[in-house]
């Protein structure tokens, strides 16, 4: 029998009856849409995470304080157990491939401006260096300049939130606000940036690491620790020299703070390194969709092969009629597999349709990144088919092995 | 002329198994038929004629003997080789017809060509000779119908004439009449007439006297045995 002689009865067959064909598609369009969304749903979650991080600025190795074994007991006094500002400004000057260098140290102040108080604001201090670095754009004003670093200038840059609370409508730029116990000029207003990581952007002021240094420091403590620095941030001029610029700050701060190079008081780490932390906690959930996404594929078979094998007790005298005419036991086999085929695929062209739309429905109105992966769609069809296959396969050797005269026989 | 052989069937032996109880439905037939012939095979209910049909009609295999259809052993095929034999070489007509309920008259006569081993010819010479046998079996206007627009008579010409799209070397036929009207049932006698003249062999099962008396040959059978065999002289 011709290959297209079996799909035409084949389609025949199930185009005589709609509504069970349908019936019987619906669990393969289930399942064929649910792993569609959920690998889409996951990995737009990933890529959000991922464009949020790199949002951060491209090419970013971040070297954080640790304090160290080896450090604590060395009794140097000097630099053990951490960065140092001058750290930052070693790095730019000798590590080759580093486009910007930027510190942080942070501190909480109350801010004033007229009658309006913030309690508990998060003042960061930084270098010029730092929208380079993060990638973040001013709305109004400037940033940073590197004479403003020098001379510690009380100047500030609000974060968006913090200029819409103190400011509302008035214009920032030129205003004073009081920090702690400091007048600060607004020089600048960032763009809103939101979340990234667990930190709000927007709820910050930024003022030169200086002044955070030599006045805004709370305790007696950090003003003992000097110019101690949590992180530092260097951009790598290109992705390719990341590793290398790792190895020479290693080498670098090691000396310089006179430790041994196997147990640093620093640590470095790129963005990569966090984008797997992250995306290691959104893997078991993953899977957890996946297995969901199969089993409703699999009862999506089991579906099938039930209407199949109603269909060929049904269908029994058709195929004594077939056999008595010169059907082979093959034939009517292909007949049957063919269509519950035929369904899986139908199936899983609309499931593949569904999925597509369910996701844009998703992210449209469910505020839920998605990605539509290409890889998740052969995926599903590829699964729809095995599914027909399988599923099918019993009640098709059912049929086949239906003696003629039985078949004929039967009402 | 030379006569030549079409059916030759030896000590041709059925024995159903009903659990542990052994029914013999055929207990040693041998007949011979020649080309061209048109035979009746008569006998009470039970007697052992459609098993007998269903061998010859290689929709069943003996249990013991053998049986020649056309020069080649047909009594140890398996079941693929015994459907190619019934597309190629045989065309069966049932007295319930048969036909398939969701298809015209003429896709139900195309359907064995369907099934032709060898590849099919092409699909509008296939329609064409599908329409021409409905034609001769007077059913030109009505290729489009579904059996169930159909009558009993018609539906059996239907029948008929999908037995003969692959130009079977032998038309067999289980009570072809049994389900129809005196008249219905004439005219499908009429057309197995025409067949008859125009050359092919036909063996035809019936219950009536008076439709048997119509061919050539009357063999009748009894207890899963030939009792007689005799020739009707007429032609
Ligand atoms: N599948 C079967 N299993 C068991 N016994 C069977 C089977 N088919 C036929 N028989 C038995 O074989 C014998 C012959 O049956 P068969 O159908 O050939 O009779 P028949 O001559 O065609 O009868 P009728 O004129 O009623 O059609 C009967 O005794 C029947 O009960
Ligand atoms: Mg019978």
């Amino acid at each position: 029998m011709k290959i297209i002689d079996v799909i035409k009865v084949a389609s025949k067959s199930l185009t005589s009856n709609k509504l069970r064909s349908m019936l019987t598609m619906l669990g393969i369009i289930i399942g064929v849409a649910a792993v569609i969304i959920m690998i889409a749903v996951s990995s737009g979650t990933e890529t959000a995470i991922e464009d949020q991080i790199n949002s951060l600025g491209a090419n970013l190795v971040f070297v954080m304080s640790s304090f160290s074994q080896g450090g604590a007991g060395g009794g140097m006094g000097t630099s053990t157990g951490g960065l140092v500002y001058s750290d930052a400004d070693a790095i730019a000057k000798s590590v080759p491939h580093v486009a910007g260098v930027a510190v942080e140290q942070t501190t909480t102040q109350t801010i004033k401006y007229g009658n309006i108080v913030l309690e508990d604001v998060s003042i960061l201090g930084t270098t010029p260096d730092f929208t380079k670095v993060r990638e973040i754009e001013l709305a109004e004003g400037r940033f940073i300049n590197d004479q403003e670093l020098e001379h510690s200038t009380r100047t500030a840059i609000l974060g968006a939130t913090i200029a819409k609370e103190l400011f509302g409508d008035t214009y920032p730029i030129g205003q004073k606000i009081s920090v702690g116990t400091l007048k600060l000029t607004v020089v600048g207003v960032f763009e809103e940036k939101g979340l990234v990581s667990g930190v709000d952007y927007d709820a910050r002021v930024y003022v030169p690491i200086t002044l955070v240094f030599d006045k805004l420091m709370n305790s007696q403590f950090s003003r003992i620790a000097g110019d101690r620095v949590r992180i530092i941030y260097v951009t790598v001029d290109d992705k390719e020299n990341i590793d290398d610029v790792i190895l020479q700050i290693n080498l670098l701060l090691s000396k310089l703070h006179d430790v041994p190079l196997e147990s640093p008081d620093f640590q470095i780490s790129t963005q990569q390194d966090i984008i797997q932390t992250q995306s290691a906690t959104t893997e078991s959930f993953r899977i957890l969709l996946a297995w969901v996404a199969g089993v409703s594929l699999i009862v999506g078979g089991i579906g099938i092969m039930n209407i199949m094998l109603v269909s060929v007790t049904e269908r029994t005298r058709e195929i004594g009629i077939r056999q008595a005419v010169g059907a082979t036991p093959q034939d009517i086999q292909s007949q049957f597999l063919t269509e519950a085929l035929i369904l899986s695929l139908v199936g899983g062209l609309i499931g593949i349709i569904f999925g597509i739309s369910g996701s844009w429905v998703f992210s449209r109105f469910g505020d839920m990144p998605t990605v539509v992966n290409p890889f998740s769609i052969v995926l599903a069809f590829g699964s729809a088919a095995a599914v027909g296959i399988l599923f099918g396969y019993l009640p098709a050797n059912k049929a086949a092995k239906l003696d003629p005269i039985v078949a004929l026989r039967h009402e | 002329m030379t006569d030549s052989v079409i059916i030759r069937t030896d000590q041709l032996k059925k024995i159903y198994q009903m659990g542990e109880i052994e029914v013999p439905a055929l207990n040693g037939v041998s007949i011979t038929i020649q080309e061209g012939e048109f035979v009746a095979i008569m006998g009470p209910s039970g007697s052992g004629k459609s098993t007998l049909m269903n061998i010859l009609g290689c929709l069943d295999s003996p249990t013991d003997g053998q049986y020649y259809l056309d020069d080649q052993d047909v009594s140890k095929l398996n079941r693929a080789q015994l459907a190619h034999i019934r597309n190629e070489k045989l065309g069966f007509i049932f007295q319930s017809y048969n036909l398939l309920p969701r298809m015209s008259a003429l896709e139900n006569v195309t359907l064995p060509m369907m099934y032709i081993k060898a590849a099919a010819g092409n699909q509008v010479e296939m329609t064409k000779k599908a329409e021409e046998l409905l034609g001769i079996v007077g059913l030109g206007d009505r290729i489009h119908h579904q059996p169930k627009e159909l009558s009993g008579g018609q539906q059996q010409r239907v029948a008929i004439a999908r037995a003969l799209i692959n130009d079977p070397v032998l038309v067999l036929a289980d009570e072809p009449t049994g389900n129809l009207d005196t008249k219905s049932a004439n005219e499908i006698m009429e057309i197995l007439h025409n067949l008859h003249q125009s050359g092919r062999t036909i063996v035809m099962v019936t219950h009536e006297p008076d439709i048997a008396e119509q061919t050539q040959r009357i063999i009748a059978v009894r207890d899963g045995l030939v009792e007689l065999d005799h020739t009707n002289g007429r032609k």
